[in-house]
């Protein structure tokens, strides 16, 4: 947990430092929101629809920030520094989903209200405590699985292509469990609560990709 | 338990590394004992820094039995990690970070007390610039924080890649209590001026194309195998 702690507050106090990778994601989702407002051409979309857009702008938003996730350890000597350290090298990849996860929570503070503004037809606060659930649990799956996938990619050449050729076909259940359960919380009908099946398939998906990137990402750092 | 008294702190026997096909160490044997000097030589690409990594643990073995402080390796790296500091061509400390931040947070990875980082930090005269961004200092400064980063957790193995550069001689006499030879290390140095590496050491090792062209006490390596060496 102390390797944990210290990776985790050196990379926010990096972030805070460099505003390298936050800013980007909210700036990312906020256009794209503003996209679909003109292009789908309505000023308003509730249930199924909504859910896919907010789904997906989150997970390519996402995918933005775990690009960035790993570039100050190579660039750096961050790799090298922390595998010289006598510390289980599963606390790297527990630390950066950690930021990954605060990075997510954060932008939706952001996103969310502006999505709300610009797009959502039903009002967002009687269905925030449903779409806050929602979140939460797909927010533990791209940060496990981006990070994992950023510590694939960070190795190759082509990294800025790797990660998503990667990381979308692993997180293509996380993106149908979140839009199936956040599509009831936003339609218009709704009861504003999200649907367990979908929620525990989602618990399930965050449970499984965590102990498969326990398991992997030790070989992950070997030379 | 072992007893570092009894053998070599480092002890190398047909070490061999390749990148894809390339040896870029092969069959190298070589016994450092403990609290002395091995000075590296060879031209660029003979494969000292290669030996520096995989003592370091960062790189494995491909062939060969590598042992430090008595602890095969790759098999107990976990725990020859603690034991050796590491000074390379990269500082491997974050520029966006002043030079207190990077070595506070190399404290909390090594599980060193805040006062050894202040007590470095004084040592090697940077503490008017240690709450500078490290990409605000120069060179030299670098390679001081960097000595201090190596140092942190008190090494029983010093592992120098070119521990002097970029410094000016008061910036050498600053260093020299931490990564010099009476301090009881043992020491691995490479360097690309043989002259003072040799003054340096208590045993040489030429490399030429990831082989051991000699392994000689200082006294005995002379002009012509230099020339060998470097020609």
């Amino acid at each position: 947990m102390r390797a944990t702690f210290a990776v985790l507050a050196k990379d926010l106090r990096l972030e805070l430092r460099t505003f390298e990778t936050l800013p980007a994601m909210v700036l990312f989702s906020l256009s794209t929101f503003v996209i679909f407002h003109f292009a789908l051409g309505r000023s308003a979309v509730g249930g199924q629809l909504a859910a896919g857009i907010l789904t997906v702008t989150l997970l390519f938003a996402a995918l933005l920030g775990a690009g960035r996730l790993f570039v100050a350890e190579r660039e750096q000597g961050g790799f090298d520094a922390f595998l010289l350290a006598p510390v289980d090298r599963t606390s790297l990849l527990a630390a950066k989903a950690a930021a990954m996860f605060l990075f997510l929570a954060l932008l939706e503070v952001v996103a969310v209200p502006a999505f709300g503004v610009l797009l959502l037809g039903p009002a967002l606060g009687p269905r925030l405590p449903g779409l806050i659930a929602v979140l939460a649990l797909a927010d533990l799956a791209l940060a496990v699985i981006g990070t994992l996938v950023s510590a694939i990619a960070i190795h190759t050449r082509a990294r800025d292509m790797i990660s998503p050729i990667i990381g979308l076909p692993l997180l293509l259940p996380a993106l149908i469990a979140t839009a199936r359960a956040a599509a009831p919380v936003l339609s218009v009908h709704g009861s504003g609560a999200p649907p367990g099946k979908w929620l525990l398939i989602l618990a399930l998906y965050d449970v499984v990709f965590a102990l498969i990137a326990y398991a992997v990402f030790d070989f992950l750092l070997e030379d | 338990m072992v007893d570092q008294d009894q053998q070599p702190a480092i002890e190398l026997r047909g070490l061999t590394r390749r990148f894809g096909e390339r040896a870029a160490l092969n069959n190298v044997t070589v016994q450092v004992p403990t609290g002395t000097t091995l000075a590296v030589l060879g031209r660029n690409g003979a494969g000292k820094s290669t030996l520096l990594r995989i003592l370091a643990t960062l790189l494995r073995p491909h062939g060969g039995e590598v042992s430090v402080l008595g602890e095969r390796l790759p098999q107990r790296a976990h725990v020859v990690r603690s034991r050796v500091g590491l000074l390379g061509h990269e500082p491997l400390l974050y520029r966006d970070l002043s030079g207190r931040e990077n070595l506070h947070y190399h404290a909390q990875l090594h599980c060193v007390a805040p006062e050894r980082v202040e007590r470095l930090i004084e040592a090697v005269g940077m503490g008017k610039r240690a709450d500078d961004p490290v990409r605000a200092l120069s060179r030299g400064m670098v390679q001081r924080l960097a000595v201090c980063r190596a140092v942190l957790h008190e090494p029983a193995v010093l592992l120098l890649d070119e521990p002097r550069a970029n410094l000016d001689p008061a910036a050498v006499e600053l260093i020299e209590p931490l990564i010099g030879s009476g301090n009881g290390h043992t020491r691995v140095l490479t360097s690309h001026d043989p002259g003072p590496a040799i003054e340096d050491a208590d045993l040489v090792l030429g490399l030429r194309d990831g082989k051991a062209a000699f392994v000689r006490p200082p006294g005995e390596v002379g002009a012509q195998q230099l020339r060998e060496l470097y020609g």
